[in-house]
């Protein structure tokens, strides 16, 4: 088969899928069922991304969202008991307008993809294969010297989110005996163990002899 | 031949589904999570086939601390929500309204 047409028809097949995956996050009642529907949308659209070849990203996607972030999500919502029946109120109220603010936004985009779309840009030779690079050592060339700074904030940014998510979480319970390994620590054994010195003292003579058996 | 306009119409109708979600979901704000990382993923695809077409990695860069900054926000909005329901025991956003705003 023609390689290009293979490639335009896996775009499509992907392309279909991340849409209706989509479509199935914001219409689904159950709430897992659109966590598990958000997870197939990433998941496609890492496949569009490999079809880019920007194949560390994509595999970067399948790793921390997929992997991390949707676990994450699925835990929220398993914890949280939640009125599925309550949380669909005003579903069908307020579809109309979302449907037409969504489908104006649409049109205009798209209009103003298809007066861009007049010189189409065909998709060229891969960068990074002209750079004679992999994809991953093209980025991180870049991410290590030009964007050093950024990416040094971007670690900082991810320890503040996890210090701020524990301290968020984190519940203190009154009823809890723990132990404070400082007080352990400094603590002087002789506030533990008090040495008295005292004369020795013989145990009291028996007073009578034990009653002995006598034999009949 | 798979065009750079491909690419743009998907993100492009990505992010209106989103869109479509925020307005649909007003109640649980779960959903509404999650349709910021649709509207994410789409602007992620969007740099991805320009990063591509136009052979410039900066492109790629910025979806590398695009996907940073949503996993760390992802993190601390569930936080809030998990703190939310333990206080008020509910996460609707109607019943939210304490601050009058």
């Amino acid at each position: 088969m023609n390689p290009q047409l293979f490639q335009i028809i896996c775009f499509y097949g992907f392309g279909f899928v991340t849409v209706a995956a989509a479509l199935a996050v914001i219409t689904l009642r159950n709430t897992v069922h659109a966590v598990l529907a958000l997870v197939l949308t990433f998941f496609s659209t890492a496949c569009l991304w490999m079809l880019a070849e920007a194949e560390f990203l994509a595999l970067a996607l399948i790793v921390v969202y997929v992997g991390a972030v949707m676990v994450l999500f699925l835990f929220v919502v398993m914890m949280l008991d939640i009125d599925q029946e309550k949380m669909r109120e005003g579903f069908v109220k307020f579809l109309p307008a979302g449907l037409i603010v969504a489908v104006v936004m649409l049109v205009e985009m798209l209009g103003l993809i298809g007066v861009r779309a007049m010189h189409a840009q065909l998709m060229g030779a891969d960068p990074a294969a002209a750079a004679g690079v992999s994809n991953t050592a093209w980025l991180g060339r870049a991410l290590y010297t030009q964007y050093l700074l950024p990416f040094e904030i971007a670690a900082l940014i991810l320890t503040v989110g996890v210090v701020a998510a524990v301290a968020l979480t984190l519940r203190q319970r009154t009823d809890a005996r723990h132990e404070s390994a400082s007080q352990q620590v400094s603590v002087n054994p002789r506030d533990r163990v008090r040495i008295v010195k005292m004369a020795a003292e013989r145990p009291a003579e028996p007073s009578s002899v034990p009653p002995q058996e006598s034999q009949p | 031949m798979i065009s750079l306009a491909h690419y743009i119409v998907l993100g492009a109708v990505l992010f209106c589904i989103a869109v479509a979600g925020l307005f649909i979901n007003r109640k649980n704000v779960i959903v509404l999570l999650m349709s910021i990382e649709l509207m994410l993923l789409a602007v992620n695809t969007n740099f991805v086939a320009f990063s591509r077409f136009l052979g410039d990695v900066s492109g790629q860069v910025f979806v590398f601390f695009i996907l940073t900054v949503a996993a760390a926000e992802a993190a601390i909005g569930l936080a809030i929500l998990v703190l939310l329901f333990r206080n008020r025991s509910t996460i609707n956003i109607a019943d939210i309204d304490s601050m009058k705003g």
